[in-house]
């Protein structure tokens, strides 16, 4: 029976764990590793063999925001905190967009019955899936005469094809759990649909707009296609910042450990603190847990 | 009904009867998305009509080219590379987070004291932006300082010259590598959600019959998670064929055109030789294969995504 242990069920057991054990360390030694070396100092990061004891540093975290990166080198300047405030401002303006105009939309796809509504939908989807250049590269020559490039507004707009597909689809599975006698009751009892939308359904989808709204979030952070081509020097988020670090010269491993460590830390802040509602997310609704 | 008394019964009746205003409110509700994303549509559709020009950055004017970008494009050298690394790509680095993911949502699915620590951990590297986690292992990949070339000398001395990416021969092995690091989490996510979801009254009759665990997990693990895995796989493979930013930021395509995926390719086209309707016959020709795989797809993913909820 299932409940009896035997010997060699315990010892498979102790094999199974050994090979999760192996997988997590490989898989999270580089994460460990990196940062370390954001807290070593350039001595202790370029020698042979390396270092896995050191006394930890902020020296490089103070290079970063003081705009004078490379110490000794020192040549040539990347402002990273501004980089890290572009993304900021890039990716909240994107998805506080995405949420005014897609979670009504995601109503009416989930609850109308209109023309074209699964057409209109798998477009919205489709973004998802196109190859970003295909887009980027016409763009690019709209907003050059537009003047859109190297701008906020020119971004947050072109980000709406990372966050709006998510925000639609992983909301509407959200809304579509949302019982129909229960808003039809609301009607019936005098609330317009409107009033309804507003009282009783936002607030039962709160979490799935906090949940698509989280994941939009951390997609737009991390996008480099679209910033690195269509944004510039004023605009630069912390992923093309980051990329900076190698152009000039190749031995301020320092700077770009802190780099990475800025640039990864709010989204792995975010997810963890939210980690439930992602699978559902990442699958764009297609996987409930 | 009769609790809602006669005078709203027919207030109700009205009401579902649609009057024009009603037919036309979805549409006005989804307006503003729509607008907002034609925007981008026109463009895009503006660079398919691209693909049949001469359009080049350097000179003012263009003109109609007909099939000519198209045709060029399948006879030269560099397109049947783009091809050939694009599918390598997506082949190995695919295959491998195949197999691995699913062996590692089975092996989280058990509950004890080191799954319950690491589960959580397991979705950390796909939380980081890909150009992020590139750069976090070319800090690890150099033969004078990093520590995989040390892991790697302690196995074997000439080891710690491995050149990673820095040679044609292994950028593919490097790049793959990345993005299996990357991308295995995603779908062993993926299929341990399936897996907590699965009912348990089938797993224990079947264990009360006594059959073996090898007939359970062939007879109701494996039908029960083919959607998860199906739909995990449609992702992956649109988003390695149209990859971009990972080979982009290890090597720009490099060394030589090993990591020349096609978005690459038409990256190249359109901005270093500015060559606009020659990049974009490139980026129409992904985009046609990428819809008519992932409109398959897609198709069964409608399906599969119906059974689920």
């Amino acid at each position: 029976m299932a409940t009896v242990t035997t010997r060699k069920e315990k010892i498979i057991d102790y094999v199974l764990n050994g090979v999760t054990i192996i997988y997590f360390v490989i898989a999270l030694f580089p994460v460990v590793w990196v940062f370390s070396l954001a807290f070593k100092e350039t001595s202790q990061i370029l020698t042979w063999p390396p270092q896995f004891l050191f006394k930890p540093t902020l020296e490089n975290f103070q290079s970063l925001f003081s705009g004078l990166t490379g110490g000794n080198t020192g040549s040539s300047t990347v402002d990273f905190l501004r980089n890290f405030m572009n993304s900021l401002i890039i990716s909240f303006g994107a998805v506080i967009i995405s949420v005014l105009v897609g979670v009504p939309a995601t109503y009416a796809i989930a609850r109308y019955n209109f023309k074209g509504k699964e057409d209109l939908a798998f477009t919205i989807l489709s973004f998802r899936f196109a190859p970003e250049l295909m887009v980027i590269i016409p763009i690019y020559i709209f907003f050059q005469k537009l003047g859109l490039l190297d701008t906020y507004t020119g971004l947050i707009w072109v980000y709406q094809l990372i966050t709006l597909p998510m925000i639609v689809w992983i909301l509407r599975g959200y809304i579509e759990d949302v019982s129909r006698e229960l808003e039809e009751a609301c009607w019936l009892d005098g609330f317009g649909r409107i009033r309804t939308f507003f009282r009783v359904i936002l607030p039962l989808i709160r979490p799935g707009i906090a949940a698509s709204g989280l994941l939009a979030f951390i997609y737009a952070w991390n996008n480099f296609v679209f910033a690195v081509l269509l944004g510039g020097s004023r605009t630069a988020p912390v992923t093309v910042g980051a990329m900076q670090f190698i152009s000039a010269d190749a031995l301020r491993y320092g700077d770009m450990a802190a780099a990475i460590v800025l640039a990864a830390i709010p989204a792995l802040a975010l997810a963890l603190y939210a980690q439930k509602h992602l699978i559902r997310g990442l699958s764009l609704g297609a996987v409930k847990e | 009904m009769a609790v809602f008394g006669s005078s709203k019964d027919t207030e109700t009746v009205e009401r579902l009867k649609p009057t024009r205003l009603d037919l036309l409110k979805p549409y006005l509700i989804i307006l503003p998305a729509l607008i907002l994303t034609i925007g981008i549509l026109i463009p895009f559709g503006t660079g398919e009509v691209w693909s049949f020009t001469d359009y080049n950055l350097m000179r003012p004017n263009w003109k109609f080219a007909g099939l000519e970008n198209y045709i060029r494009m399948m006879k030269s050298e560099q397109f049947w590379n783009a091809i050939r690394v694009s599918s390598t790509y997506v082949f190995f680095a695919v295959g491998a987070e195949l197999v691995l993911g699913v062996i590692i949502g089975l092996l989280l699915n058990r509950d004890n004291l080191v799954t319950k620590i690491f589960r959580p951990l397991l979705i950390l590297p796909l939380l980081i932006a890909p150009v992020i986690a590139v750069l976090m292992w070319r800090l690890m990949m150099s033969t004078q300082f990093g520590v995989l070339n040390y892991f790697l000398s302690l196995f074997d001395k000439g080891l710690k010259d491995f050149p990673w990416a820095g040679v044609a021969d292994y950028a593919m092995f490097t790049v793959v590598l990345i993005d299996v690091w990357i991308f295995t989490p995603f779908i062993a996510l993926l299929v341990l959600a399936g897996l907590r979801s699965f009912p348990r009254a089938p797993f224990e009759a079947a264990q009360v019959d006594g059959a073996s665990k090898w007939f359970i997990f062939r007879t109701q693990t494996v039908p029960m998670l083919t959607p998860y895995v199906t739909i995990a796989l449609i992702f992956r493979l649109i988003d390695s064929f149209r990859i971009f930013d990972i080979p982009f930021a290890l090597t720009k395509g490099g060394p030589g055109d090993a990591l020349m995926t096609l978005q690459v390719t038409a990256y190249t086209q359109s901005f270093t030789y500015l060559n606009i309707g020659r990049g974009a016959a490139y980026m129409f020709l992904t985009w046609i294969i990428i819809y008519l795989v992932s409109k398959f797809l897609v198709n069964h993913w409608m399906k599969w995504r119906s059974k689920l909820s």
